[in-house]
Order: structure tokens, then C-alpha cells, then sequence
């Protein structure tokens, strides 16, 4: 064990400070320090992301990051993109087209597909299935998974327009 | 998977690093994006008790494109080198073979110098620097020399690199003519079963000239010259080409493992490389 | 009566009843991150438990030091055999009625297998800890194939010297586990001595892994003061994990709670009982503290719960015009260090004995073999009822290599054999009794949908333009028909540990007329909170969204043996239909009794018990609810609650049609799916939703299978697929998108005629995968090779075949 760091997070809006070794990875750090359970460990070596979170603007795979590295970011994780009385776009749209099962690829499932539509707002389904190809699901088999992105992204293109 | 302990060291200058190189010898090692090192930590398959994490150091980022050289920092990512659209125009290969490592999170965090540096035989942009014949900047404490991609890479893990140096940038010339960058893999997320990068001159209906490397088909990045010595003057005919092949299959040495058998694996170098040569060739 | 119609089905919808496509009540949780996993466990004192592992696959055990381990700050205990002998807890029980250790008792059967638990304050120190613990090992020699290890001289399991009795009869050898027979050997012989043809193959179906997204895991919590364990954890069978802690701990089991939390996939890896799963429970007891114990991936995948690892052998015989005659199957079963695999009591092989599939074989005889060897145990049945994917690919094979043999079109030699929908229920020659179908409709369907004769002609030209040179592609069709035999089933026939297979449902219908139905079972994925809500609808005429579901308590749920082998549907579902019904009847007795009326003076009608002849007279459920707690009913008591523990009288066998359009690279290996036609039968459909999820996902897991999924070892024993960059799961950028359909012919003895999905898209979807494979290079004399057809193993294909020059 070596000397515990005072870490700082700004996770979902929040400024976070707790005490860690700087081998702790960051989904350990905020599963355990922080209480925040959404993001999960599926694969330990960043295959599967499961563990995915939203670091300074980046997807990343929580599992293959330091909380060290981590120190000073600003994280977003599912927690961070809706709340129960106003879901995200994606969240609505993965329930609306059966995009889940057993649900524990979907926090990162998620994350990800919001970042993927902030960097690209009108993905074809090719586009949908590269971007997406750092998050493994066991349970859907991915055609329900599609869909509900792009029906999010077709919503939120929607009221884009509308707004305009 | 749980790694071993280590002291964690973020400096913000590449003296600072050197100094703690120096200072701690074998047992310090750099950190780019983290995404080779932290599984083998991770694994215990390295034990590190110094990690010095790079990302706050000066100078170390930035794509520039002056007068035809090309820089990359050593922390420029595989997602930068994807969205930048002057080295997509000025090197397209490279965002070619971005796109083929990894995936999406991965390449927000994989780094051109973590990829290049290391002498890991699955990375794909050792071979591609070879091919684009570019020439690896290194920072020691007695000052910056540069080597040449085609002269870094010793046997697998095995670098000119000295164990106090840092790799701090990659530069090259703009390629000119075709390209190309073919690899087939398991899935995304593997390495290449076989890959290949050409980069081809035509001048006149035939080949003026052309640069031929190959990926994960030796403990090395394979850059064979006598490939491309077969198919300078020709017009790429299907003669020429196998003729590429036979030279190229003279220069690798790969070995079996869950991606298959040497013979596949000799036999799927050839027809990448087929397919490589043809599409750059339609592209020059 | 016509001008009441529309208001009834607006009723009815109001319900989301049977049919309905109801999105998922589970959904709110999961998309806001909010799931609650055995890994999301926190208790107060957690403690955090590993294990040191053996890096050998065959080795004695001379010591194991743990001092300088015990010596790090934060470390509370290191567990061995030593220490869980004198509890008897150093071996558990299987359930195929072999023992298994659970630390390794001086020697070692298999890498990875649990060697010490190390006990710590968190991860980190216990992760520490493990690498501080020295374990001196003798290696021995390695055994991982089985026809070898019949042969060795090498002695396994120490533990059975001279045993020549198993628990499923004589062992032959040493490293023999048991042979399990079925059917008729001499009869079936005597047809394959006198048939006009008779065509013999050998595949091998390769040893692969369930591999949920995650792993597996437990938090063990011991209330020394109460003497009450509660034990959280990845299991598919809580309540049998109940039973069988309380068998071997000796704590009473009304001291047992066991909890099954949200549950991150299954699909068969977690229905076993695995050391880590006892030792954070001894480790509980010990530190009197609780103990989570969750794997990596590695561990998962090296340890707990193989799949398939097969060996088979067929013979088919059929006349010259194609009517099969007889099947005789010989298996090599490779079990592994022990014999762990998940099966029915009296099944050893499972329901291996499904292999005459979906076709009328007059006789037929099966023989098995188990065998030890030095890999993990387990021999799950992984996304499919017990060894039905290996009985399904195997007489899909034989099927393809019978046309061949024929040269007959594989479509037309089955639609020849199928039996015939007038035949059912059908007595098949290996002993089941299926209970309905309608084979050639649902074949006929798929055939038009795909237009069949155009592809086999798009085919021939693809062949003839490739052996001109205008194409280095070819083009296989890969066609499965299938019957599974899920629902486990008759208590007569089926049980586990002596627990019969049956399942239940408590129904408690609260004043305002909403609900709390609990069952036996457990959902992974499934959404059994959704559709087992639409069943209760249906008939108790209460909305699904005021019925709350609820799974994987003991201390709450009533006994149920869990959830696999598509087993929640036909029997807890059964079981629901059944308590919903005790319901009714009570109910319908309140409302003749608030009607003022005979009780059978009235009727249900959706959500409502109405006047026979005056529909305007009538209590709705939700009236009746109330009036179950608020009126004096003569001769009732009151409340509305109903149980019913269900045993089956059958199995069910949903069947289904599938169609792989593939183009296969000859050059790379590369297989690209053009096209997937899924034409599914599973009786009544209760989510047609949920259903379709159920197909997509189990064809990926199908696609992942056919075409790269495995767990191989090389000759010392050493996993060379630990980690996901060489086990294959595919991504989204590799998976075709499906086209599914379906008939309906519902089951006659359940209840709602509904008959189980979950794993038929996955039974049928290997063979068809690979049957598309091997089509492809069926016009050049390919038989037989086996999976998985990963680039490589394509390309020795074609090579083998001269089709690279």
C-alpha cells in the first residue's frame, strides 16, 4: 500500500474530495468512494464498457484509468444525464425499443451513445455500430440497441428543429 | 484485477520526467493514455513502483502540418489524428488506420507515442510509420536525437529507445500518392491477424515508387523494401504484385497463436497486401 | 352483444395483458443506473475475499505459506483446506452427484482452481495479499483430452480410487465418470445393418463459456448474535442455493436468507454453486464479519461453468428416397476435474436425448460417456435447456451430411422427415413425449419468406462464376429446423439434489385492487417483472401496472428451483396462471355474493365478473378486492391470496425455422452475414417485445458460438482464452441485424399454452450458423468441420479443399 492522495472529482455537477491510493482505478473510486453504482466492471480490460464514463469530454473506460489520472476531471455518469422526473432523450428511447434486458451494459451503453450523438447528432446505423463498438452487450444482441439511438437521435433532432 | 502499488508522479515538464527517469531507473516507467500499460498492471504482468503519467507535461501534444513535414506530438490521440482534418487531407493513411485500432473510448485515451514507442508487435501505427518513413523524436538527459521508424524497433518490446528516454514526437514528410491500410482482425477491439500500409507514387500508368510495411506478422514491424523494389516500374499488374507478395512473405516471420497458424497467418499477408497495393494504386 | 365490443377491448388493453408488446417495468431502474448487483452490495464492515489460484492444470499441493500474507496490515484470514476440514466444508457436493473441492485438498485438477481465500479489509490489500501467499506444487501429468485420459494411467481423482460405482452407475476406468444409454442398441443396430443407406460423421462441439456481462459473485453476511445468514449472490437457483448451504453447513435453513439482487445476465454460468460462493460465507462466519467475493473476468472464464465440450459420433440410416430409418449417437462427454455439470438428477447428459430433433426416427439409441480430465468443471447448459444445443447441432448435422450422402436438397430431406402435426403428441424413439407442433407450416413459411429456390440458384451461379475466377466468394445457405424440450419439468422425472423441478407463485391482492405476486424464479434479463405481471392480468383482470413482481428472496418468495433452461415460463408461469385462477374463483364467489346472485350466475369478462345475460350487473376486480377486506362474506374468509406450486405434466418443445444467408471470403475466412430469417414457435406469446429481444439476443450468442467462441487449452493445460480480446464476444459492429417471425401453436397442457423462448433462438442458431458454413463448401465435398469457424479454421477449410490455387 502506498500513501493515500487527496483526490479531486467533479462528478455530475459535483465537487467530490476523498482519499485514495493512486492505484485505485476510477470505476472502484467512484463505485466505493462515491457511491455511484451505475457504471459497472464487466471485462477488467477495457473490452467491454461496461465501466464507461464521460471524462473531460472523452468516453473512457473507467476500468483502465487511475483515479491519479483522473484527479482534477470532470466526470459525467449515467447518474449525471437524467433524473427520474426528467429522463434523457436515450433513456426513454432505450425503455420505448426494448434496448436492455439484464441491464448492466446499459449505464455504459448509455454514456456512450450520448457522447456519440453529441459529436454526431444525425449518425446513419453504420455509424451508430462503429461508435458503439467499445460496449459489449450479452442480452440484446445490439439491433434493439441501434434503434433506440437512433430514435434518440431522430427525437432530439426533432426538437432541435422545433425549437429553431 | 487488481494492480500492485505504486508512487504516482504527474509532472508538468519533460525535465521533470527525465529526472525522475533518472532518479529511479528501471523502476519508473511513463504513462501516455495508459490503455497498454494499465491491463499489464492490472494483470500483474509489470510491476511499476513509479509511474510517471504524462498527460500534464508541456509540448507534448499538437498536430502541425508546415511546409509539407507533418509533426505529431508523442500525446496526440487516435481520436485527434480520426477528427483532424488537415492530416486527413495532408496524411490521409493515418486517420485509415486510426479507425481500425480499438475502439471509440479507446481511442480518446490510446496515444500515437504509447502506440509508437513500446515496440508492442500488435500495434498498428509502428508498421504505418515505417512505411511513411517517419522519424521518432526522443528526449534523454543528454539532450534530443532522433531516429528513424525503419532503425527503432528491435525485437518485440525491444526499442532503440533508451530506458531514460521519452518519445516526445513523430514527424514525416506529407506522403504523396495512394494509400492505404488494410487489416483484418477477430473483432474490433483485436489486433491485426495481418495488416498492411502502402503508400504508392504512380507516375505514368506505373509505379514511381512505393513504401511496404507490415503489422503483427513478425516480433517487429515488417517494413520490406524489396515488396516495393517489385513493384517500382510496373503497372501494378497481378505479375507485379505477386511479385510484391513473394518478397514481402521473404521479410516476415510470424508465429502461431489464437489468430491462427503461420500458414494462414503467410497466406492472409499476402492477399492484404494484395488488396493494399490495389486500393492505393487506384488512389494514386 | 356486438356494440359492447369495442368498450371490452379497450378493457382488455387497460390490462397490457397476455399479447402485449408492455414495455418493461425493470427498465426505469437499469437505464438510470440504478440496478442494485451483487457488486453494488455495501454492507457496514464489508470485508473483501480472493483467491490464490493454481497456475498449474495438474499439480499436488506440498504447502501453502501464508505468513507473510497474514503478516500485511488489513489482512484478517487466509482460508485453506486445512482450515475448512474440520467444518467439512473443504469439499461440496455437485449437482450431478460428485463432490468438488472447494479449496484445493492436496492436489490440483485444473488451472485457476481455488488453491486459498484470502480475507481483507478491500480489494486492493486482499489482491496483495494473494501475490504474498507461496504455494509449493509437484506438477503431474496433464490430461486434456478425454479419449486420452480413458486410456492414462494417470489417476485423476485420487479421491475415487476403486470406486467403480458413480453416482449415474458403473465407471469403467478410473477417469470415467459414467455412460449414460437411451433408446434401443440392438434394434437400432439391426436397422443400420439392413438400411439401403447409412452415412456416419464426428464432430466435436467445442468447449465454450456462458460469459454474462458479469461475472459471478456473493456477499455473505453472518449475524453472529441472531445466528441468521444472509447470503446475496449470482444465483439462478436462490432457493436451491438455500438448501444446499444449509446440506453442507449444517445451519438450519430457516437461518438461511438467501437474496438473489438484480442479476447481470445468466445464460446458465450462474445456476451452480461455486467455492467463492462458501468460502465468503466461512469467511463470515470466521471474521463475524460480512464477506463479498466477486470475480474478474479471468476468473469467470477459467473457473466457473464451461459449456458443450462434446465429442460426437452419429450414424443415420434412411432409404434411398430419404425416410429416415434410425440414429445411433455415441458422445465423449469431457467433464472436466469434477463432475459439476447442471442437470437433472437422472440426466447426466441432460436431455441429450432430444437428438432425433424435429423429425419421425422410428428407432434410435444414445450412449454417453462422462470423463474426467484436467480442465474446470461445469458443463452448463449455456443459453439452452440441459445439452439440448449439442443434441439440436448434432442432428442438424447429421441432417446436412444424410443430403449429401443422398445428394438430396437438405431443405426437401427434412421437410420428408418431419413429423407430421397430426402426429403429436409424439413419442420419440429416445423416450419424450413432444407435445405439439406444425413443422411443415412453419418450414413452408420460412422457405417463402427467404424464397428459398432463388437462393440455391443465386448459389449454383455464385459456384459457377467462382470457378470461372470472377470471384474469390461463396455463398452458403445454412437452414435449421429444431424442437427443444424445455420447462423442467415433471417432478416424476426432473429434480435437483432431490428437489422436483416444480415452481410457484404466491398472489396477494391488496384492498385498493392492486397486487404482489412472488415466484420461485429469477429474472436476468428476461423482464419476468413485466411479463409475469401480463399473465396475472389476463386472468385476474387487474392491470399489469398495478402488479408488482417479485424474485430471488427466500425469505419472501415461495420454493421454486430458479431460473435456466427456459424454465420460468412453462412452469412459474404456470404456476402464476394457476394462483391467478384461485383467485378468480374466489373472487367469483364475492361477486356473486355482492350481485345477490348463484356464484354460477356469473362470468368473468376481462377485468369484471358480470350478471350471465345482464352485462350492466357487475363488480369489477378492483370492487371485489375491496369487498375481500371489508365485507363479512358468509362462508369466506377473508382477503383475496392464492399459492399454487406447479408440476408440470409435460415439458413444453417450441421448435422453430431459421434461415443464414452467408458469403464466406475463401481467401480470408471472412463470413459475412447477408441475411437472418428466424421463424420462432414458442406456443401463446405473452410479450411479442420481449420475445424478439429474446431471439435477437440469443442468435448473437449463437453467431458468437458458430463463429470464434471458445475456451481451448493448449497441452499443459493453460486457458488460451482468459480475457475478451481472445474470447469472442462479438460487438455491435460485428452482429447482423435479424428478421424474425412466427406461428403459434400453443401447448395443450399449460395452462396458457405457452412454451418458453429465451433459449430456442440460441439452440437453433448454431447449427444454422454453421450449416451456412458448411454449405457454402458443399459444392466443393466438404462433410464435416467443426467450430468454431473462426477466420483461421474458414481458411484451413477452403486450403484443405484446394481452393487457394
Amino acid at each position: 500500500m502506498t500513501e493515500k492522495m487527496q483526490v479531486k472529482l467533479n462528478v455530475n455537477g459535483e465537487d467530490r474530495e476523498f482519499l485514495a491510493e493512486p492505484r485505485e482505478l476510477l470505476i472502484y473510486a467512484l463505485r466505493e468512494h462515491l457511491n455511484i453504482t451505475g457504471p459497472h466492471v464487466g471485462c477488467d480490460t477495457s473490452h467491454c464498457g461496461a465501466c464507461t464514463v464521460t471524462l473531460n469530454g472523452k468516453s473512457v473506460k473507467s476500468c483502465t484509468m487511475f483515479v491519479a489520472q483522473a484527479n482534477g476531471a470532470e466526470v459525467t455518469t449515467i447518474e449525471g444525464l437524467g433524473n427520474p422526473a426528467t429522463l434523457h432523450v436515450l433513456q426513454e428511447n432505450f425503455r420505448e425499443h426494448h434496448g436492455l434486458q439484464c441491464g448492466f451494459c446499459t449505464p455504459g451503453m448509455i454514456t456512450r451513445a450520448s457522447k456519440l450523438l453529441e459529436e454526431n447528432p444525425d449518425p446513419t446505423e453504420e455509424e451508430v455500430r462503429f461508435g458503439m463498438a467499445g460496449n459489449i452487450c450479452r442480452c440484446t444482441g445490439y439491433q434493439n440497441i441501434v434503434k433506440s439511438i437512433l430514435a434518440a437521435a431522430n427525437e432530439m433532432n426533432s426538437a432541435k428543429e422545433a425549437a429553431e | 484485477m487488481i494492480p500492485a502499488a505504486f508512487d504516482y508522479h504527474r509532472p508538468t515538464k519533460v525535465e521533470d520526467v527525465i529526472a525522475l527517469l533518472e532518479e529511479h531507473g528501471d523502476d519508473a516507467r511513463v504513462m501516455a493514455g495508459g490503455h497498454s500499460l494499465i491491463p499489464m498492471m492490472k494483470l500483474r504482468m509489470a510491476d511499476i513502483p513509479h509511474l510517471i503519467d504524462l498527460q500534464d507535461v508541456g509540448g507534448l501534444g499538437g498536430i502541425s502540418i508546415e511546409s509539407g513535414r507533418i509533426k505529431l506530438g508523442a500525446m496526440v490521440t487516435q481520436h485527434e489524428i480520426i477528427n483532424h482534418d488537415g492530416l486527413a487531407s495532408a496524411a490521409p493513411i493515418l486517420r485509415e488506420a486510426a479507425l481500425q485500432i480499438a475502439d471509440p473510448q479507446v481511442r480518446y485515451m490510446g496515444t500515437i507515442g504509447g502506440n509508437v514507442a513500446n515496440g508492442d508487435p500488435g500495434n498498428d501505427m509502428p508498421g504505418l510509420m515505417q512505411c511513411i518513413d517517419a522519424q521518432i523524436e526522443l528526449i534523454g538527459p543528454g539532450g534530443t536525437r532522433s531516429v528513424a521508424a525503419r532503425d527503432y524497433y528491435e525485437a518485440a518490446y525491444m526499442t532503440d529507445r533508451e530506458d531514460d528516454e521519452v518519445l516526445i514526437s513523430i514527424s514525416f514528410a506529407a506522403p504523396s500518392g495512394g494509400h492505404a491500410y488494410e487489416k483484418q482482425k477477430r473483432k474490433i477491439g483485436d489486433y491485426a491477424t495481418a495488416a498492411a500500409a502502402v503508400q504508392l507514387v504512380k507516375d505514368d500508368g506505373k509505379v514511381a515508387s512505393v513504401s511496404i510495411a507490415m503489422t503483427n506478422l513478425s516480433d517487429v514491424p515488417v517494413w520490406s523494401e524489396a515488396a516495393g523494389a517489385a513493384l517500382v516500374g510496373t503497372t501494378c499488374d497481378s505479375a507485379a504484385i505477386k511479385a510484391a507478395v513473394s518478397a514481402m512473405l521473404a521479410d516476415i516471420d510470424p508465429s502461431e497463436d489464437n489468430r491462427g497458424p503461420v500458414a494462414f497467418k503467410r497466406h492472409l499477408a499476402g492477399i492484404i497486401l494484395s488488396r493494399a497495393v490495389t486500393r492505393a494504386w487506384d488512389r494514386a | 352483444m356486438n356494440d359492447m365490443t369495442p368498450e371490452r377491448d379497450e378493457r382488455a388493453a387497460n390490462l397490457k395483458g397476455l399479447g402485449c408488446s408492455r414495455k418493461r417495468v425493470e427498465d426505469a431502474r437499469f437505464t438510470q443506473g440504478k440496478g442494485n448487483y451483487v457488486d453494488d452490495i455495501k454492507l457496514p464492515g464489508m470485508l473483501h475475499g480472493d483467491f490464490v489460484r493454481s497456475p498449474y492444470a495438474h499439480a499436488r499441493v506440498i504447502s501453502v505459506n501464508k505468513d507473510a500474507a497474514m503478516a500485511l496490515p488489513g489482512v484478517l484470514a487466509v482460508l485453506t483446506a486445512e482450515d475448512l476440514s474440520p467444518l467439512g466444508l473443504h469439499w461440496m457436493p455437485t449437482l450431478a452427484g460428485d463432490k468438488q473441492m472447494v479449496l484445493a485438498d492436496g492436489k490440483v485438477l485444473f488451472q485457476g482452481q481455488e488453491v486459498a481465500f484470502v480475507v481483507a479489509e478491500d480489494r486492493y490489500i486482499a489482491a496483495d495479499a494473494v501475490e504474498l501467499i507461496e504455494v509449493e506444487y509437484e506438477e503431474l501429468p496433464v490430461l486434456t483430452d478425454p479419449f486420452e485420459a480413458l486410456k492414462s494411467d494417470v489417476v485423476l481423482r485420487e479421491d475415487l480410487a476403486g470406486q467403480t460405482e458413480g453416482a449415474h452407475g458403473p465407471r469403467k476406468h478410473h477417469n470415467h465418470i459414467f455412460t449414460w444409454e437411451q433408446g434401443d442398441e440392438a434394434a437400432t443396430n439391426q436397422v443400420m445393418d439392413n438400411a439401403e443407406v447409412v452415412v456416419t460423421e464426428s464432430m466435436y462441439y467445442h468447449r465454450t463459456h456462458p460469459c454474462p456481462l458479469e461475472t459471478c459473485g456473493s456477499v455473505a453476511s453472518m449475524d453472529a448474535v441472531n445466528g441468521k445468514l444472509t447470503l446475496y449472490g449470482t444465483f439462478q437457483a436462490p432457493h436451491a442455493i438455500r438448501t444446499v448451504v444449509s446440506l453442507i453447513s449444517g445451519i438450519e435453513e430457516h437461518n438461511i436468507r438467501v437474496v438473489s439482487p438484480d442479476i447481470g445476465g445468466g445464460f446458465g454460468n450462474k445456476v451452480g454453486a461455486y467455492a467463492g460462493y462458501v468460502c465468503s460465507v466461512v469467511a463470515s462466519i470466521v471474521t463475524g464479519r460480512p464477506v463479498k467475493w466477486v470475480e474478474d473476468r479471468m476468473e469467470n472464464l477459467m473457473t466457473t461453468a464451461f459449456a458443450r465440450d462434446y465429442w460426437m459420433t452419429g450414424k443415420i440410416s434412411a432409404t434411398k428416397e430419404g425416410k429416415i430409418t434410425g440414429l445411433h449417437c455415441q458422445v465423449t462427454a469431457d467433464h472436466g476435474g469434477f463432475d459439476a455439470c447442471a442437470d437433472p438428477t437422472k440426466f447426466p447428459a441432460g436431455f441429450m436425448n432430444i437428438c432425433t430433433g424435429s423429425y419421425d426416427i422410428p428407432v434410435a439409441y444414445l450412449a454417453v460417456d462422462g470423463v474426467y480430465t484436467n480442465k474446470a468443471p461445469g458443463g452448463v447448459s449455456y443459453r439452452c435447456s440441459f445439452r439440448v444445443t449439442e443434441a439440436v447441432y448434432f442432428i442438424e448435422r447429421m441432417i446436412e451430411v444424410l443430403a449429401i450422402e443422398l445428394d438430396m436438397d437438405a431443405a426437401d430431406l427434412r421437410r420428408i422427415n418431419f413429423i407430421k402435426k397430426e402426429q403429436f403428441p409424439y413419442q420419440s424413439a429416445l423416450g419424450w413425449e413432444y407435445d405439439s407442433g406444425d413443422y411443415h407450416r412453419a418450414w413452408d413459411k420460412v422457405m417463402e419468406a427467404v424464397d428459398y429456390e432463388g437462393l440455391r440458384k443465386e448459389q449454383a451461379e455464385r459456384v459457377e462464376a467462382f470457378k470461372r475466377g470472377e470471384t474469390r466468394t461463396l455463398m452458403g445457405i445454412g437452414l435449421c429446423h429444431f424442437t427443444e424440450i424445455v420447462g423442467a419439468g415433471p417432478v416424476k422425472n426432473c429434480d435437483i439434489l432431490g428437489l422436483g423441478m416444480f415452481d410457484s407463485c404466491e398472489i396477494r391482492i391488496h384492498p385498493t385492487g392492486s397486487a404482489i405476486a412472488r415466484l420461485g424464479t429469477i429474472s436476468q434479463g428476461q423482464g419476468h417483472a413485466t411479463t409475469f405481471a401480463q399473465i396475472l392480468a389476463t386472468e385476474i383482470g387487474l392491470p399489469a401496472d398495478s402488479i408488482t413482481i417479485e424474485e430471488g428472496d427466500t425469505d419472501t418468495a415461495p420454493y421454486g428451483l430458479g431460473t435456466y433452461g427456459s424454465r420460468s415460463t412453462p412452469v412459474a408461469g404456470a404456476a402464476t396462471a394457476m394462483a391467478g385462477r384461485k383467485i378468480r374463483a374466489k373472487a367469483q364467489m364475492i361477486a356473486a355474493y355482492l350481485l345477490e346472485v348463484h356464484d354460477n350466475d356469473v362470468e368473468f369478462d376481462v377485468d369484471r365478473f358480470v350478471v350471465k345475460g345482464a352485462p350492466e350487473r357487475f363488480k369489477t376486480m378492483k370492487e371485489i378486492a375491496f369487498a375481500s377486506y371489508n365485507q363479512a362474506i358468509p362462508g369466506l374468509e377473508p382477503g383475496l391470496e392464492a399459492v399454487s406450486y406447479y408440476d408440470p405434466p409435460n415439458m413444453t418443445y417450441p421448435f422453430g425455422a431459421y434461415v443464414c444467408v452467408m458469403d464466406i471470403d475463401v481467401d480470408t475466412g471472412v463470413p459475412e452475414i447477408r441475411r437472418f430469417y428466424a421463424l420462432d414457435d414458442c406456443g401463446t406469446r405473452i410479450n411479442p417485445m420481449i420475445i424478439e429481444g429474446q431471439i435477437h439476443g440469443g442468435l448473437t450468442e449463437a453467431f458468437a458460438v458458430a463463429l470464434g467462441q471458445e475456451i481451448a487449452y493448449d497441452k499443459q493445460g493453460n486457458v488460451k482464452n482468459g480475457t475478451l480480446m481472445d474470447f469472442f464476444l462479438p460487438t455491435a459492429w460485428e452482429v447482423p441485424n435479424y428478421e424474425t417471425d412466427h406461428t403459434v401453436t400453443p401447448s395443450p397442457h399449460h395452462p396458457i399454452g405457452a412454451k418458453g423462448v429465451g433459449e430456442s433462438p440460441h439452440v437453433g442458431g448454431v447449427p444454422c450458423f454453421s450449416n451456412a458454413v458448411h454449405d457454402a463448401f458443399r459444392p466443393f465435398g466438404l462433410k464435416q468441420t467443426n467450430m468454431p469457424h473462426d477466420h483461421w479454421r474458414i481458411w484451413e477449410t477452403a486450403n484443405k479443399l484446394g481452393l487457394h490455387d
